[in-house]
């Protein structure tokens, strides 16, 4: 709605005022006239049309609004119910809020704000700032796309390809953060995953023929798949190892190897993506029956491309993981050694948490019982620090079993 | 439309060092500029090294104090300027994107109007 409203009155603040204007009419008409067919519509265009009179009335006020700029007609579109949300208003917000001229934290706070709907606190809370200190960096970024004159519209073919990367980076890390919280009590905030990948399906069907779109939404997809086995009845954290395939969701998995196919036929085909190599590696695990028969050196083959794409410690610490299964523990734990000094590691609780278990493997019980308390003190995942005390106690038990012995 | 400030930012230090073919070239690119994009050009100048300028500061109560010297002592300074017009800064951005700036960048600010 607010993007319909949007591109009437090209200001983002105008468009606000005017959809909670709507809402607060409905609350007034509705008790009387009764709810209408389609609630939605009766909402868009009131909001549409209250930002229409406001148009008109800062106009001959004569005030120079800064106004979001578009190579539409300037005559004013028609109110008819059929355009109303049309998705092509929600990806030139997106395209807008994730503009490179705009902080790339304000990106995603905007995105957030304006195409997922998220309140100022709740953006605040996903970023660990006070409200105040997010208002301001919204409001910032809002005068800046307007002073600046930042365009409401999908970039063209030439910008397209450079232009879509900040827009995919921001829906995989709204995706992200639903899919693992930051902390906090539960595991999933399934609310924004799942607004992540209607928003990839979106972009998706509406640009359907560029590699690291595919790429995304199958990742998305993939991940997603398995969430029903990712956690348990009580809560509690199930790693893809221990997972209940049959409780896999069969149909994504079909969709999103079938866009991972896809997506490796589109160029640049010398030159695979990092969305398409996750995607590959994510379809890898899928095709797997068991996690014994998962195709171990297929996935350090993409990993090895993946680091070449994307030379990131995380990506080095998963190759570690895909290596123990090809080469063994040991050598695993080498390589791991080798990256465990980046300081972007030192606060990861998943690379603690994978050199304790490849010591765990080896036998260094003691080593792998450290690791694992250096793990937990990590993360702040109640979750995660439940399923790694499962893990010190097993171990702790094991260990009492062979001294007693 | 609107108007743009394309400020370019360059490294005295290394224009200085550079053979003197390079100024003779880097003038011919703003030549190429100009002509390519001389439909948006609403100004601009080459403006003389930093040493040249002089900051004034209003120190309140009405009273101002000159040093020698830029606002900010960085490695890049304000070397000249293009005014622009443009629809908006996509537009903006990709003319600047064309602006010579051998030993630096530009910095693109929208000119609010009165």
């Amino acid at each position: 709605m607010l993007a319909a409203t949007v591109r009437v009155t090209r200001d983002l603040d105008l468009a606000e005022d005017c959809v909670q204007d709507a809402y607060a009419r409905a609350l007034v008409n509705w008790p009387e006239s009764g709810i209408p067919a389609r609630p939605g519509a009766w909402l868009t265009t009131v909001a549409r049309r209250r930002a229409l009179e406001q148009q008109r009335r800062r106009a001959t006020l004569a005030r120079k609004l800064p106004l979001l700029i578009t190579d539409d007609d300037p005559s004013l579109p028609e109110l008819d119910d059929s355009s109303v949300g049309f998705p092509d208003d929600r990806l030139r917000l997106i395209f807008t809020c994730c503009h490179p001229a705009l902080s790339s934290d304000a990106q995603l706070a905007l995105t957030l704000r304006l195409v997922c709907g998220l309140t100022t606190v709740e953006v605040a809370r996903a970023f660990l700032v006070k409200e105040a200190t997010m208002q301001a960096r919204i409001t910032r970024a809002k005068r800046k796309i307007a002073e600046a004159g930042i365009p409401y519209r999908v970039p063209g073919p030439d910008e397209l390809l450079e232009r879509v990367g900040v827009v995919l980076d921001a829906l995989h890390l709204l995706y992200s953060s639903g899919y693992t919280a930051v902390s906090g009590t539960q595991l999933i905030r399934s609310d924004l995953a799942a607004r992540a990948l209607d928003l990839a399906t979106m972009v998706q069907a509406l640009l359907p023929d560029i590699a690291e779109v595919k790429g995304l939404l199958a990742l998305l997809l993939l991940t997603e798949a398995r969430r029903p086995a990712r956690v348990s009845a009580d809560g509690e954290l199930i790693l893809m190892e221990d997972q209940d395939r049959s409780l896999w969701d069969h149909h994504a998995i079909q969709r999103g190897q079938e866009l991972v196919r896809e997506a490796l036929t589109l160029p640049p085909r010398g030159r695979t993506g990092r969305y398409v190599l996750m995607a590959s590696i994510a379809a890898v695990h899928s095709e797997a029956p068991a996690w014994e028969e998962t195709d171990w050196r297929q996935l350090v083959g993409l990993y090895d491309l993946l680091l070449e794409r994307w030379p990131t410690p995380v990506v080095a610490l998963n190759r570690a993981v895909a290596l123990a299964f090809v080469d063994g523990p040991a050598a695993a734990l080498e390589t791991l050694d080798h990256v465990a000094g980046d300081p972007a590691l030192a606060a990861y609780p998943y690379a603690a948490a994978t050199r304790a278990d490849l010591l765990r493997r080896l036998g260094r019980t003691a080593e792998a019982l450290d690791a694992y308390r250096a793990a937990q003190r990590l993360t702040n995942n109640v979750a995660e620090v439940d399923f790694l005390q499962r893990r010190i106690d097993a171990l702790e038990a094991s260990q009492s079993r062979s001294t007693s012995r | 439309m609107a108007n743009y400030l394309v400020m370019i930012y360059n490294n005295e230090a290394a224009w200085a060092d550079a053979d003197p073919s390079v100024a003779a070239e880097v003038s011919q690119q703003h030549v190429a500029f100009a002509q390519k994009h001389g439909h948006a050009l609403r100004g601009g100048a080459r403006l003389g090294g930093s040493a040249t300028a002089t900051a004034i500061r209003h120190t309140g109560e009405g009273t101002t104090s000159l040093t020698d010297g830029t606002f900010a002592e960085t490695k890049e300074v304000l070397a000249g300027y293009y005014v622009i017009e443009a629809r908006d800064l996509d537009e903006a951005l990709a003319i600047a994107r064309d602006v010579p700036a051998r030993f630096g960048g530009v910095e693109v600010r929208p000119i609010i109007p009165d």
